[in-house]
């Protein structure tokens, strides 16, 4: 016998059944205990970034491990959601997060054009939002809100440095190569705007579609057009890759090679003796000789068997600054002026040094110089003190 | 363009073509004498790597992974094809997109059960991982002259398997005309299951020969699927030279296009498709 | 068309009508979904069920009436709800018409191929260009607005009003095809369906109609297009990809094609299997992978035929 009811309705039915039952109506009821606090991660789990989605959400729950599973007074409840670097679902994504699952606050992510879909999703609906990686200049910069802060760096902030570094090491033509999406296009910018006002000049710029890594072809023009250096941006799986295929290319030697500190970054293990030697300016780096950076990694490896890497320190630092402004209000995420004034005005102790937040929601830290020594991203000087991104375009820097 | 640059481009796009061409003439295959839109073949290809990733760290040895996973790979065709293809013969094109649509779903989330998400690497067998230096400043990976060489031995294997061997024979007239081969008294479902699995075995060995360069990654077949079906149609439906040439044909244009037209590099491969199409149909060496 | 079927769609109007009044917003916003890749599925199911022309790259008006909504958005501002509509159909079944022009003088496979292609072409080169967004894409950070001397009828910010545009249109276009197929021209194209040879030897000219067919459906999609824009406020990429294409395509086939609920009934239950999968396991695709699997296997007309069994096959 067939079921002739109207299948559309069944489904419709069965989802919104579905819905209420995850609801929080169905939460035990325990007497005068607040409610815990939903936080929503929204990270790549799949793909060439999901050992950076990985690594923030180990250290996030680091923290709250350390503060005895709460926050503010208030115990957590995440609801986890893999973006896979998607852009074209961003909006739909964290608008689940937001519009059906609730969450108080939106942890996320790791993909600048991801970011701004989600950010969009921020503005409209006022939910506290801390991204712990992304970045997409515009969040703080264009698209800055007083509901959305960062605990990792402007793309310009990571590579505006590289530019004198490299001029000072007597390299004063560079080619550029990297991912043709928002974040590597923020990363040129950054990058040739320090580099040209120390006097370089880039001779070749070379593009592939994210998140290719078929980097053969241009390889071979890089080595055509023999550029003192080679500057570049790219992250996760794909650093591995890279790094590997312009050393098998015989190009470490002639032509070297340099980053922002994603190039390296969790990545030396895979690399192995490709990366050797190779300097990164980033606000992170393997051998700071500063205590809190010490107890961090010492916890870090010691709960996950793995060496942190400088995702897992903005992944901590994000649950850092949610506890400041949890402690302020005393749990009430609803007291949004509170605690949003409560988190602009902290320095954060982070395992990266103490750092401060900018108007804009930024950090302003120190961007280190490092080079690759072993399995490790070995600190050589400062860079750039304090750094600060000029947050174009953000109103509430006025 | 410097010419020792040139050449060098030359031999990146044959590489890249020929690793192409051990995608396309399995799905070629498939296509011609199944008369089967294989739209899940890109997953065979992602299982090869994958099974080359943990064959290659469980035993120890790039070669006999290779080896085994070849194996493993004609066991599975063999067995999707009593499984689930054999049911799509009779059917409709439609149909057949619509269930293999399916099957890609089925395969990359069983690869991230089996395997998780990560990006992985696979390290190039110890005696062949060096650089010959081509140029002052430029190397070229040994192992991607080996795989170009893997690439055509299988090719003229291939060549002798179908010109000059029985099954070969039946393949050829089974392209032709699968009514008259089966009126014949030759066991077509054999036949069938064999070239199913010859197509799959083809992919997955693709797969397994290009990891140590391309890494192993979730997703990784949809590309190398959609530049398959217009490697097929643009060699001919059925025919395995149609495929080495147009195979040939794309990695050198994808690679030259990448590098001086990065603008429209992606569309030329598609513009080469349609300019087919649209002037002969059947492709360059496919029956009218 | 059967009476129960009839009187199905008639409670499922009602339903969908008074949904709102109860719906949350989340909810709102998926039906709302639902209905205009409903839109999408009707516009597909005109070429593949009833002039069997198989188009895997009818995501091409689709994407291109998106991007063109997104370029008439002013930065912060509401496009015009009249013009920026008609341009993106319009462009959309232009863009249709060349296309068409050129895939139409090919068949079978070949056809489906060469739609392929095109699709495929229109994609790259969006995801290839800087100012149109490249892979990320771009935002529309207000909807198309319509104003008559200063009154706003309705305010497509708020979910229930854009709610029942889709609806309204959902209700226009599913009208508008029932009586287009009952009309000569139905026929005409259900004949060539059936054999195109014999058409032509009829006196028909079959590539006039098949373009008709072709450029009809290429605005409709436009339509849903424009629609889909507005409601993500986001277009990508994505949207002209074979992925987009091979979806629809799935939910032509899955819902039943060349009926008239077939279209409505796969996209609502691909989309709502999609969410419902979603809350039981993170390997949903597995589960829906299966399903298409499955279906094809013992359910080939499409979930349409669940509804046959008092109607008489002619």
């Amino acid at each position: 016998m067939k079921d002739h009811r109207n299948p559309r309705r069944r489904f419709l039915q069965a989802a919104g059944g579905l819905a209420l039952t995850a609801s929080p109506l169905s939460a035990p009821f325990v007497i005068a205990q607040p409610a815990p606090l939903k936080v929503g991660l929204m990270l790549p789990y799949t793909g060439t970034f999901a050992a950076l989605g990985n690594a923030i959400t180990n250290a996030f729950k680091l923290y709250v491990a350390e503060k005895g599973g709460k926050l503010g007074g208030r115990s957590i409840e995440y609801v986890v959601l893999d973006d896979e670097s998607e852009p074209s679902k961003a909006v739909d994504n964290a608008g689940r997060l937001v519009n059906r699952d609730k969450v108080d606050v939106l942890v996320g992510t790791v993909h600048s054009g991801v970011q701004m879909g989600m950010v969009k999703v921020s503005r409209e609906s006022g939910v506290l939002s801390i991204i712990p990686n992304a970045g997409a200049d515009a969040a703080t910069g264009g698209l800055c809100a007083p509901n959305i802060f960062r605990t990792s760096f402007s793309n310009w902030q990571t590579i505006y440095a590289l530019g004198k570094v490299m001029v000072e090491r007597g390299h004063k033509s560079a080619a550029w190569i990297s991912w043709k999406y928002a974040a590597g296009e923020e990363m040129f910018k950054g990058f040739k705007e320090g580099y040209e006002k120390a006097g370089g000049r880039i001779v070749k710029e070379l593009w592939l579609p994210f998140p290719n890594v078929e980097f053969q072809a241009l390889i071979t023009e890089i080595a055509a057009a023999k550029p003192d250096a080679t500057a570049c941006f790219f992250a996760g799986g794909g650093a591995v890759k890279f790094v590997k295929d312009y050393d098998a290319a015989g190009l470490k030697a002639r032509i070297p090679l340099y980053g922002n500190g994603f190039l390296t970054d969790g990545t030396l293990q895979a690399q192995g003796a490709s990366a050797q030697g190779i300097y990164t300016t980033l606000h992170y780096a393997d051998s700071l000789d500063i205590p809190k950076d010490r107890e961090f990694r010492l916890n870090y490896a010691k709960t996950y068997k793995l060496q942190p890497d400088v995702y897992a320190v903005q992944g901590y630092d994000a649950a850092q600054l949610l506890d400041v402004g949890l402690r302020a209000v005393k749990g009430d995420i609803k007291a949004k002026g509170q605690l949003v004034a409560a988190m602009e005005n902290v320095t954060i102790d982070s395992p990266r040094g103490r750092w401060k937040v900018s108007k804009a929601h930024n950090p302003v830290q120190d961007s280190y110089l490092r080079q690759v020594v072993g399995e490790q991203n070995k600190y050589v000087a400062v860079a750039w003190k304090a750094l600060e991104d000029p947050a174009r375009g953000c109103k509430m820097t006025a | 363009m410097d010419p020792v640059i040139f050449l060098i481009q030359v031999l990146n796009g044959v590489q890249y073509g020929l690793l192409l061409f051990l995608v396309a003439s399995g799905l070629t295959l498939i296509f011609g004498i199944l008369g089967i839109i294989n739209l899940a073949h890109g997953s065979f290809y992602m299982v090869g790597a994958y099974l080359a990733f943990s064959l290659t760290e469980r035993m120890g040895n790039f070669w006999l992974a290779l080896a085994a996973g070849v194996l493993l790979a004609v066991a599975l065709g063999m067995a999707l094809e009593w499984l689930v293809m054999r049911f799509l013969y009779p059917r409709d094109h439609l149909y057949q997109v619509l269930l293999t649509y399916g099957l890609i779903l089925v395969f990359e989330e069983a690869r991230s059960l089996i395997w998780g998400d990560d990006v992985h690497g696979v390290q190039v067998p110890a005696a062949l991982d060096f650089s010959i230096p081509l140029t002052d400043t430029l190397s070229y990976q040994v192992w991607r002259l080996v795989m170009s060489a893997v690439c055509l031995a299988i090719a003229a294997a291939m060549y002798w398997l179908i010109q000059r061997t029985r099954l070969g024979m039946m393949i050829r007239a089974g392209a032709v005309n699968r009514e008259m081969v089966q009126s014949l008294g030759i066991d077509i479902g054999l036949l069938y299951r064999v070239v199913f699995a010859l197509g799959v075995a083809l992919a997955a060995l693709a797969g397994m020969l290009a990891a140590p360069v391309s890494s192993v990654f979730p997703g990784m077949g949809n590309q190398v699927l959609i530049i398959s079906f217009v490697v097929v149609v643009i060699g001919g439906i059925g025919s395995v030279k149609g495929a080495l040439v147009a195979a040939l044909l794309i990695g050198l244009a994808d690679t030259f296009g990448k590098v001086l037209l990065p603008q429209l590099a992606g569309m030329v491969v598609y513009l080469l498709m349609a300019a087919v199409l649209l002037w002969r149909p059947q492709g360059i060496f496919g029956r009218t | 068309m059967g009476r129960p079927l009839q009187i199905l769609l008639v409670i499922g109007l009602i339903a969908l009508a008074a949904f709102p009044l109860v719906g949350e917003k989340f909810y709102l916003q998926f039906v709302t979904k639902v209905m205009i890749m409903a839109i999408f599925a009707i516009s597909l199911d005109l070429l593949v069920g009833h002039t069997g022309l198989v188009s895997l790259g009818h995501a091409l008006p689709f994407g291109v009436a998106a991007y063109a909504l997104m370029l008439l958005t002013p930065e912060y501002q509401a496009a015009g709800f009249w013009t920026s509509l008609a341009v993106s159909v319009g462009v959309a079944g232009l863009a249709s018409a060349i296309v068409g022009a050129l895939v139409l003088r090919t068949s079978g496979i070949y056809f489906i191929m060469v739609t392929l292609a095109f699709g495929q072409m229109a994609y790259y080169y969006v995801h290839d260009s800087k100012h149109l967004g490249g892979s990320d894409g771009k935002y529309i950070y207000v909807r198309p607005a319509l104003e008559l001397f200063g009154w706003q009828p309705f305010d497509l910010e708020k979910p229930a009003h854009f709610y029942y545009l889709a609806l309204a249109l959902l209700v226009l276009v599913y009208a508008g095809m029932r009586v287009l197929l009952a009309a000569p021209f139905g026929r005409a194209i259900a004949g060539i369906k059936e054999n195109e040879h014999r058409m032509r030897m009829l006196g028909f000219a079959t590539f006039r109609y098949k373009l008709a067919c072709f450029v009809l459906a290429g605005m409709l999609a436009g339509l849903t297009g424009w629609l889909t824009a507005a409601h993500d406020g986001l277009v990508n990429p994505e949207m002209l990809s074979w992925h987009q294409s091979g979806q629809l395509l799935m939910m032509v086939i899955l819902g039943g094609m060349g009926t008239p609920a077939g279209p409505i009934l796969g996209a609502a239950a691909l989309k709502a299997l999609e969410l419902v999968f979603q809350g039981w396991t993170k390997h949903w695709q597995l589960v829906l992978g299966l399903f298409i699997v499955l279906s094809v296997l013992f359910v080939p007309r499409g979930l349409a035929q669940l509804f046959e069994w008092r109607r008489r096959r002619g």
